[in-house]
């Protein structure tokens, strides 16, 4: 099925392409953008940020595999970012790491069946000050040890 | 001490508190000058990169051409994601105009009429608070064309941000502009330096986030104020990010040169349970390791950890206790290395997840001496012969933590242990096809 991007998005990426003197650089945040609105980075999304940029399918499709942000299938509803690197990893990240593994018995950008979770082993994302660290969506949680982010799993659980 | 970067007022980051403060009155001094008399300033003030390679920024800005056609740009680096590095988003959060008094001073100076602040994907929170600063900065005439009027001068510039999508090298320069101009992030050859051939093939500057925030203060009260706080061959205050195992980990802005120690024992409060520090990296992962029994007397700037045989990096304080698994964490930062590689170079591409397999056969207990040498040698291949320094940055790591550390690792390995195939290098790699079929 084609995609088309909404009235009001399109005027988001046209708000976007003004910041440069070429169209290219949008395709991030319209390809950002596609991905909010489809939930992930389809072949069609791919192709319709590309008629509108006129850029190449192929142009595009290579930005998408080269930035891990970007999903090329539905992730969860909530997309839990475990941070291991080494500041977190020092203050238990893979005691973190391994129990959610296992309460949401899903592994690395795995989904679980009511696609309520998905997971990621991520990089360091600039919180080591607060280690370790989980990022749900878009929002940090930090100084956290496995208690807390049990609290916080379950409370996404239920919805809230 | 006087904070320059993170100053203790209340409700700093809000246009009103900043002005009150006396903000925006450096970039009216500086539109007063000629943009030569800005960078011989800023030259003369010592302030040196806080991105990572600690070069002079006024020397930077003077490769920048002056008579061009051209349009020229500005790119503040705000990707940040070095482990161990988490200063840039406090200056998002705390103090986001003097960025963009910063930003706009330097593009006065370097003749640029945009600017761009990359910033890494994941910084959802500071993208948006920044985006803010930019608004109310805009609004009140402070960006852009509204500018003439605020500050009396014909100079205007615009400020945007880019948003980054998650990739470490893209805070390598050149691959930030690629990144920036729509591309894969792919590092760049150099030559052409971004002065002569950077954004769309215009010249463009790079500079930290930390490093542009400094520029209004040194406008302000002089080049000599600034070059008189801490040590004189690289000057200003750094922003220090603690941490690991101590009590009190974040970052503490501090004069340069302010003892490693001092740091560690007196502001971020001790290592836990008074454990002895077996290891700190002093400015960020890719930063050579200081032995824990070696820390006294070192000094946190340029030139002393230059002596010590390690480097500031970002800035980034890693300080590990007696009981880490050191294997475990140099298989955890080449991990890193080896996922962040973009791929283009063979040595950093195949190098790093070689590397990454040796470790981990380290760390399940069949390594034996010889790979420990085999560990220094790929990394020594990867030094020097890649397009961009993220090959040094996964090589210095492994050559001199296993150098400073060997007695450790020499305890790790089995002497016993001989592998089933004699080239190692190959025998590790992943085959999907029989042997025989590529050897008919
Ligand atoms: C692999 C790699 C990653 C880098 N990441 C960053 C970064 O996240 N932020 C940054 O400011 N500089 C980073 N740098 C350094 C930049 O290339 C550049 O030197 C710096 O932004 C220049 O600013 P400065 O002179 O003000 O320090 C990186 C360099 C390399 C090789
Ligand atoms: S050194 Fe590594 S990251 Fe840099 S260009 Fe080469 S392959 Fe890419
Ligand atoms: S190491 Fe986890 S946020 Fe930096």
């Amino acid at each position: 099925m084609a995609f088309q991007f909404t009235e009001e998005n399109l005027e988001r990426i046209n708000q976007e392409l003004k910041k440069y003197p070429v169209k290219k650089p949008g395709v991030m945040a319209a390809l950002y953008i596609g991905q909010e609105q489809n939930g992930y980075i389809s072949y069609e999304v791919i192709e319709e940020v590309a008629r509108i940029l006129d850029l190449t399918n192929e142009e595009v499709y290579g930005v998408v595999t080269f930035y891990t942000m970007y999903h090329q299938k539905p992730m969860g509803k909530n997309h839990i970012q475990v941070c291991t690197n080494v500041s977190c990893m020092l203050r238990g990240a893979y005691e973190i790491w391994d129990h959610v593994k296992e309460k949401l018995e899903i592994d690395h950008l795995e989904v679980t069946e009511d696609s309520k979770f998905s997971l990621e082993e991520v990089e360091c994302m600039g919180s080591c000050g607060t280690a370790p660290m989980i990022a749900v969506n878009e929002d940090y949680y930090e100084n956290l040890n496995t208690e807390k982010v049990v609290g916080i799993l379950e409370s996404l659980r239920n919805g809230n | 001490m006087e904070k320059i970067l993170l100053p203790d007022i209340n409700n700093f980051h809000q246009l009103e508190v900043y002005k009150e403060q006396g903000g925006f009155s450096a970039a009216k001094k500086a539109f007063g000058q000629t943009p030569d008399e800005i960078i011989d300033s800023v030259k003369k003030s010592g302030l040196r990169g806080r991105g990572g390679a600690a070069f002079s920024a006024g020397l930077k800005w003077s490769f920048m051409p002056k008579t061009t056609d051209l349009p020229k740009y500005l790119c503040v680096n705000g990707d940040e994601s070095e482990p161990g590095s988490f200063k840039d988003r406090q200056i998002f959060e705390f103090n986001p105009h003097q960025l963009i008094e910063g930003t706009l001073i330097t593009c006065y100076a370097i003749g640029a009429k945009v600017a761009y602040i990359y910033i890494r994907g994941e910084y959802h929170k500071w993208i948006k608070l920044m985006q803010k600063a930019l608004d109310d900065a805009y609004e009140h005439g402070y960006i852009g064309e509204k500018m003439k009027s605020t500050f009396g001068t014909d100079f205007y510039c615009d400020i945007f941000i880019h948003k980054g999508a998650g990739a470490y090298i893209c805070g390598e320069e050149s691959s930030l502009m690629n990144s920036l101009e729509g591309q894969r992030g792919y590092p760049r050859v150099k030559p052409p330096f971004p002065a002569q051939n950077g954004l769309w093939g215009n010249p463009t500057t790079i500079n930290n986030v930390e490093t542009i925030a400094n520029v209004p203060k040194i406008i302000e009260k002089g080049w000599e104020w600034f070059a008189a706080i801490g040590e004189p061959k690289h000057p200003g205050t750094i922003l220090f990010g603690v941490s690991g195992h101590v009590n009190k980990p974040g970052v503490y802005e501090l004069p340069s040169g302010t003892l490693l120690t001092e740091i560690i024992y007196k502001y971020a409060g001790g290592v836990p349970g008074g454990k002895k520090i077996l290891c700190v990296i002093p400015g960020g992962s890719s930063m050579p390791p200081l032995r824990g029994d070696k820390l006294e007397g070192v000094k946190m700037d340029a030139e002393s950890l230059k002596e010590v045989g390690s480097a500031i990096g970002t800035g980034g304080i890693m300080v590990m206790d007696e009981d880490t698994d050191l294997v475990k964490v140099l298989a955890r930062i080449t991990k890193f290395y080896h996922h962040e590689s973009c791929g283009q170079c063979t040595p950093c591409r195949e190098g790093t997840g070689w590397m990454e397999k040796v470790l981990n056969r380290i760390l399940d207990g069949n390594g034996s001496t010889s790979d420990l040498d085999l560990l220094i040698s790929i990394a020594n291949n990867i030094d020097g012969n890649t397009i961009c320094a993220l090959g040094e940055a996964a090589a210095w790591p492994v050559r001199y933590t296993i150098e400073r550390f060997r007695d450790y690792f020499e305890k790790r390995v089995n002497k016993q242990i001989t592998l089933p195939v004699k080239n190692k290098v190959h025998s590790m790699r992943k085959t999907s096809f029989p042997i025989a079929d590529i050897t008919k």
